[in-house]
């Protein structure tokens, strides 16, 4: 056993109230400097919160064993499809956390953050630049947040037109499920569109669907299945013509910084996961951040606050039609710090070799696992290939023991059974990050769990062997939630 | 690897992209050295008022400044988990469910409510989406808000309503009646101007008419003050920053929600079980996903598609780190300054507290002249005041003070304003 082994394997897994003494204290707070206050009447009061005592020993104790039960990009190779799991700067995380950012209050004058909104403004102007699409509001808080923001926009810009009647939001069978759950908040009826033979949106079937009631167009590009969409051209021609706006999901804008700029496709609002293209930690889920962008047109109604410059300095200003506020104050500030210093460290150059070495990456496993694994679409990728485990499956393995055999070599799991249209799908997004050998390590154990399939099927079928805990009962979870530490008393 | 792959360049692997638009220019600057970067990062950080250049403030009004513990910024440190994705696989993030189950406990205990989610993107959204699932459960479509919230409880649900069909009715805090076709009522408390709610009361006329009560809380306060859960409250909401998470200018920070078990499954967001493997061990795993956007799209509980599991994972290390005694000390703490600065202020002429009742946090005090020129003359001397809130509470300033002012802090202030006063 390696002592990872030893660590995760023998951990004592109780949960920091079953670790609780009466009188063990980890932390002290200060005695009070002010004269004493009259307390408010007991009736208002509480007794103690039911919470942990523990050492100050146990609580670092405590989480640093569990944080070793966890894959991690700074600790294994992790190809989540969709996910852009690359590698994240550790000076990114430092200066983010600089007290001059970390310790400003969001409500403080603009004349006293002047620092804080000017970074805002250079990073509002590097997206714009990098996506073509001028207008942005950093304010949502997360990818999902985004699609919902550009969606509002687009139904502001429709109400301005006095054309309010368009309601429809037209979203490929291949999209991510937060496109058709964003267009139902903003209140838009879904219609899906069709994907083709070769995994494209098919052009017929969208010219059909295209007419007075078309709000928007929500196109992820590249595709979910890692495609480029060749008639993108077309595409947006067709919705416009029809008097729809095109979003564009940017998930995936990893594989186009510096390759093509979404704007001058006819792209007329997108959002971007800061925490996947630009290098942002994903946090164990979250926080993300997922800036809008629109045309220099749709700029008037992005949510506040935006970021301007004017005689007196930089502001925090508010658009004059702005779809409002979307949350509490002005987006992940902290998240966009981070994002600043990615861009501002690869450069122009440093942008173009992402995207670059992030394709070529996705297409060396393609080919070199292609006579193993069936693709989803035979066709050059973009930044990351999806592999259908049909034959497998023939053969009595499903993608999902595949996915769980990779653990056991240390190997985070592919995203699994997604674009939903796509049979077995194993999504595999290496990033620009991993180096050759780690890609050629990946490929080797990828065709070794296609042979085990046949020469002991039990390893992949009863995997993971070697983590914390084996395959768990998901559906006893669901039936009998026991959701905190009183459920499982 | 081009020649593994078949092809001369780049450009053969992107033919689908249109050769019109492949390769444009951008206009972006030349790479950094981490040396020239940390040099960048110096000079936008100098230009910022803060603690640490010699500012002290009195903001409060949804984001806190509280004393971090050196426990959570050492345990953000570790890579593996602030590295690591949603726990899609969850045999290889044991680690990140199971702080997971450790926040919704903490969220549960101090809350005093059965179920919690794994966290919402922050205190706004929460109560947001609050809103919108009592709207669900009731089947109603006109949502009561309380006259004394902060407006960016009401203006966020309004944009995520917007197209929900949904009415938003202001309800006077004092209302002895509410109209009978309300979904639910949304109480702040401690409210917008500091000042503990009448919880109770509220929650029984709700309920009177058929209606859900939403209540969203500073968790500091519930360090002291009776929690929710003792109520009969619905749905509990908070922003979770003032529990171990910097100010940041606004974010990220962490939406707290729990509610009622018999509501789990209109519940939005990320919710974590405890279950067994193959070979009887406790684990842990995402449950009750079929709420979600990934398994029922356009017809989801909400289109969130993240727990905000880092700044979860924050506020759990605080309160695991500040414990029983330390949560009841620090409310007890900020109490105690809060009350001190607004008895000091209170005796200055000009200047008088107009909060009602029992306050924390913060208070409103009515100054001689409107609190922005009150500020603009505090700002010469390093005191960034409270928030200007003369829209809501005429010459109102919002003052907050929580353990972090020490007492100098606070009486540099109350002279600052009373040499302010005698020029007015």
């Amino acid at each position: 056993m390696t002592v990872q082994e030893i660590q995760s394997n023998q951990m004592d897994r109780r949960l920091l109230m079953d670790r609780s003494v009466p009188g063990r204290k980890a932390f002290t707070v200060p005695g009070s400097d002010v004269p004493a206050q009259e307390l408010p009447d007991n009736s208002l009061l509480r007794d103690d919160v039911d919470l942990p005592e523990v050492s100050q020993l146990e609580v670092i104790r405590y989480f640093s064993n569990l944080s070793q039960l966890n894959f991690s990009i700074d600790t294994n190779f992790y190809p989540l499809g969709s996910c852009t799991m690359k590698y994240n700067p550790k000076i990114n995380d430092e200066l983010a956390n600089l007290p001059g950012l970390a310790n400003i209050h969001p409500l403080q004058p603009d004349e006293t953050a002047q620092g804080a909104i000017r970074m805002l403004k250079s990073l509002q102007d590097e997206l714009g630049e990098i996506t073509g699409l001028p207008g942005v509001s950093l304010a949502p808080l997360a990818g999902a947040q985004g699609e919902y923001a550009g969606l509002l926009v687009a139904r502001a810009y429709h109400e301005l037109n006095n054309d309010s009647e368009r309601t429809v939001a037209i979203i490929p069978d291949s999209a991510h499920g937060t496109n058709p759950a964003s267009a139902a908040m903003a209140g838009l009826e879904v219609v899906t569109v069709r994907s083709d033979a070769h995994g494209n949106v098919d052009v017929d079937n969208l010219r059909e669907l295209a007419d007075e009631r078309t709000s928007v167009f929500m196109l992820t590009i590249p595709s979910t299945l890692g495609l480029f969409e060749p008639n993108i051209l077309e595409i947006t021609k067709i919705i416009h013509d029809a008097g729809g706006l095109v979003y564009a999901d940017g998930a995936n804008l990893n594989a186009l910084l510096g390759l093509v700029k979404l704007g001058d496709l006819g792209v007329d609002i997108c959002h971007s996961n800061l925490h996947k293209t630009f290098s942002t930690p994903h946090g164990g889920g979250g926080p993300g951040s997922g800036p809008v962008m629109v045309s220099a047109e749709l700029a008037k109604f992005l949510p506040k606050p935006v970021a301007i410059e004017t005689d007196n300095g930089f502001e925090l200003s508010t658009p004059e039609n702005s779809i409002g506020v979307i949350n509490g104050f002005h987006g992940s500030f902290s998240i966009a710090a981070r994002a600043y210093a990615y861009i501002r460290a690869l450069g122009l150059e440093g942008l173009k070799s992402v995207s670059e070495n992030a394709i070529i990456g996705a297409n060396y496993i393609q080919a070199k696992l292609r006579d193993k694994y069936d693709l989803a679409a035979d066709r050059y990728c973009m930044h990351e290939t999806v592999l259908s485990a049909t034959r497998q499956k023939k053969r009595g393995v499903s993608g999902l023991d595949i996915a769980k055999r990779l653990l056991d070599f240390g190997i985070h799991a592919p995203t699994m059974y997604f674009p939903l249209i796509i049979e077995e799908a194993l999504m595999v997004e290496p990033t620009e990050s991993e180096s050759k050998e780690t890609l050629d390590h990946f490929i080797a154990v990828m065709r070794q769990i296609d042979e085990e399939i046949d020469a002991s099927p039990e390893q992949v079928l009863e995997a993971p062997h070697h983590l914390p805990v084996t395959r768990l009962d998901e559906a006893t979870a669901a039936r009998k939630p026991v959701l905190n530490w009183g459920d499982a008393q | 690897m081009l020649a593994a792959i078949g092809v001369d360049s780049l450009d053969d692997l992107i033919g689908d992209i249109p050769v019109e638009h492949r390769h444009p220019s951008l206009n972006l600057e030349r790479g950094l050295s981490e040396q020239e970067l940390t040099e960048v990062f110096s000079r936008i950080a100098s230009e910022n008022a803060s603690s640490s250049n010699g500012y002290i403030s009195f903001l409060g009004a949804g984001a806190y400044d509280h004393y971090i513990p050196s426990t959570v910024k050492s345990i953000l440190q570790r890579g593996e988990f602030v590295t690591a994705y949603t726990p899609y696989q969850p045999e290889a993030a044991q680690g990140t469910l199971q702080v997971g189950f450790e926040f919704q406990t903490a969220i549960c205990q101090l809350t005093g409510m059965e179920v919690a989610n794994a966290g919402m993107y922050d205190g706004p959204t929460a109560f947001a989406e609050a809103c919108l699932m009592a709207a669900r459960i009731t089947r109603r479509t006109k949502v009561g808000v309380l006259n004394t919230t902060d407006s960016r409880l009401p203006d966020t649900l309004a944009a995520y309503s917007r197209y929900q069909g949904i009415e938003i009715v202001e309800i006077e805090s004092g209302a002895t009646s509410i109209p009978d076709d309300l979904a639910c009522v949304g109480i702040q408390s401690p409210n917008f101007f500091g000042v503990i709610e009448d919880v109770e009361r509220l929650t029984n006329l709700a309920h009177d008419s058929g209606a859900l009560s939403v209540v969203h809380v500073n968790p500091t306060a519930l360090g002291m003050f009776r929690a929710p859960g003792e109520f009969g409250v619905d749905i509990v909401t908070a922003e979770g920053q003032p529990l171990g998470v910097p100010m940041a200018f606004g974010g990220p920070y962490v939406g707290l929600f729990a509610c009622k078990k018999s509501h789990i499954r209109q519940m939005p967001g990320r919710i974590i079980g405890r279950t067994t493997d193959t070979e009887g061990r406790v684990g842990y795993a995402l449950t009750l996903q079929t709420r979600e956007q990934h398994i029922r799209r356009e017809r989801a509980t909400s289109n969130i598609c993240t727990s905000t599991q880092l700044i979860g994972l924050m506020v759990t290390a605080y309160v695991a780190t500040l414990g029983k005694q330390g949560i009841k000390d620090t409310a007890n703490l900020c109490y105690q300054k809060a009350h001190y600065a607004a008895s000091e202020i209170n005796k200055l002429d000009g200047f008088s507290v107009s909060s009602e009742g029992t306050f924390f946090h913060e208070f409103v005090v009515t100054c001689p002249k409107n609190p922005t020129a009150i500020n603009a003359e505090l700002l010469k001397q390093k005191i960034i005041g409270g928030l200007d809130v003369t829209d809501r509470s005429e010459n109102g300033m919002l003052i907050c003070v929580t353990e972090t002012s020490s007492k100098d802090d606070i009486d540099q202030l109350v002279s600052a304003l009373s040499a302010i006063g005698g020029a007015a």
